[in-house]
């Protein structure tokens, strides 16, 4: 992301709209900057400010004049009255961030925007997770904190060290360059992103474990960590399974996302026998 | 996309929280999903939803060529029809609700238009089940969203973690939420118009103004 300096007026707008906090004004200059460094490219200050094109050299002689009589603006908050943001072409590894960080970039991996997997949301159709298994989703950085690759890793080595397998169809796994060492590529591993989501499948015996060695690791990780655990339910719509398991573990939740099944296979595709009586 | 697993408050904050969203799956059922997709949409703009979204943009979305008397007469007024002709792409598309009422109404008209897509209702664990029992239907799957875990003490008060994790995806930031908060608390702003700014950031359409207005008027009372 750049700030076009020939239209900046310094009006501090866009400062709180930051997720990462990474813009401020240089007094000095008198106008926005990026840190580049805490910047990871989600695209919030460009698509989601409204703008309005005015002419910067006006904008700043009333700014400067209003300033002088100690008069206070009361701009709209979320409008940045030159439009001076503007996307610049990314390469790889700096890319990366924009593909994990930007929500309406589609993961070139999988093909799905956001954080680029489809979890349970459709396990009517896909069946990720059955009866009696358990799905996970150890989300980095969100809300609001923002996560190196370097501290996933961390997460992903331990894991597959304790023998857990990674979903295959998610953009953290498809990214390693080792999956039964949890490896994530060299060059990325500095690269901050808004967040990321690791998807691994144990059994029931295996939760107290796994949410142990999580938190356990995040107290190595400079970031937050937002637990989604899942299953599928019986025929009655009943989990008479996970939900008292974590209740006798004491882990509270209160919400959940819920799917509903009502998806069918559509696509004229072969359907694999054994996928025909899991359905 | 849509991410509202982790929206921060304890069950009875979602008594006016339901969202509905259909997503089709790569290589299964994505095969001539948009107008299944642009269904789904219609079928929720009948039932009042609080806002609407296809994954690219809500229905309250950033204006870009304001004029300067904007400051003055911005728009606020949600777009149903924009988000719906929208849809260009497979992906998700979705609705907030504010009751139980309309979810479930807006429920039996899938159902009974049987698109073939997987849908999901975030809410709630109890919410949900209730949704779906009143149409007759067993939840297939469940995943529930365990507290944040935050050993370093990264994160805000509750009241900007509520704002702030109505769009799951981060977009709006905590600096935003509060300065919306210290906006409506000394009277610059209106809940309204704080509200109308804060959704303008949530790219999908879940971000839910009924409840953020909730909760800033929660706040502007407390300090009273």
């Amino acid at each position: 992301m750049i700030i076009n300096q020939k239209k900046c007026v310094a009006c501090g707008n866009c400062i709180p709209v930051c997720p990462m906090g990474a813009i401020y004004v240089d007094t000095g200059k008198n106008r926005a900057q990026i840190n580049d460094d805490a910047c990871v490219e989600c695209g919030t200050c460009y698509r989601a400010m409204s703008t309005e094109n005015l002419n910067p050299v006006l904008v700043r002689m009333v700014r400067k004049a209003a300033r002088w009589f100690r008069f206070r603006f009361e701009p709209e908050p979320d409008v940045c009255p030159t439009g001076s943001f503007e996307m610049n072409d990314l390469e790889m590894p700096r890319l990366i961030r924009q593909i994990f960080s930007d929500p309406v970039v589609e993961h070139t991996s999988t093909g799905i925007k956001g954080r680029g997997t489809e979890e349970v949301k459709t396990n009517d159709v896909n069946l990720r997770v059955d009866t009696g298994e358990v799905g996970y989703t150890i989300e980095f950085g969100r809300p609001g904190v923002g996560v190196r690759f370097r501290d996933i890793q961390l997460m992903t080595r331990t894991l597959a060290k304790n023998g857990i397998k990674f979903e295959k169809k998610n953009p953290i796994t498809l990214l390693m360059t080792d999956e039964s060492r949890g490896d994530l590529p060299e060059d990325i591993l500095n690269e901050k992103i808004l967040s990321a989501i690791v998807e691994i499948r144990t059994t029931l015996e295996e939760v107290e474990k796994v949410l142990k060695l999580v938190h356990k690791v995040n107290l190595q990780i400079d970031t937050v960590i937002a637990i989604g655990i899942s299953t599928r339910c019986d025929t009655n719509g009943e989990d008479n399974l996970l939900a008292p398991l974590l209740e006798n573990l004491g882990y509270p939740f209160s919400r959940a996302k819920t799917n509903m099944g009502l998806g069918r296979i559509t696509n004229k595709i072969e359907v694999k026998d054994n996928m025909k009586s899991t359905l | 996309m849509t991410n509202t697993l982790h929206r921060y408050g304890l069950a009875q904050s979602f008594r006016d929280d339901y969202i509905i969203f259909a997503i089709p799956s790569r290589g299964i059922n994505d095969e001539g999903c948009i107008p299944k997709l642009k269904e789904f949409l219609r079928i929720c703009i009948k039932h009042d939803p609080a806002n609407i979204g296809n994954g690219n943009r809500g229905s309250l979305a950033p204006e870009k060529n304001l004029g300067p008397a904007a400051h003055w007469e911005r728009k606020d007024s949600y777009e149903w029809e924009e988000v719906i002709e929208g849809v260009e792409k497979p992906g998700t598309v979705s609705a907030v609700f504010t009751s139980e009422e309309s979810a479930a109404a807006c429920f039996r008209d899938i159902v009974a238009a049987d698109l073939g897509l997987s849908v999901n209702i975030s809410t709630s664990v109890e919410n949900a089940k209730q949704v779906g029992k009143s149409c007759g239907i067993n939840r297939h799957s469940v995943e529930y969203a365990l507290a944040l875990n935050d050993p370093h003490d990264h994160l805000p008060n509750s009241q900007i973690l509520a704002l702030s994790t109505m769009c799951g995806h981060g977009m709006v930031s905590f600096n935003m939420a509060r300065k919306m908060m210290d906006m409506v608390r000394e009277g610059r702003r209106t809940p309204e118009q704080a509200v109308a700014t804060l959704t303008r950031f949530c790219p999908c359409g879940i971000y839910n103004p009924e409840r953020a207005r909730r909760l800033l008027e929660e706040a502007r009372k407390e300090q009273k």
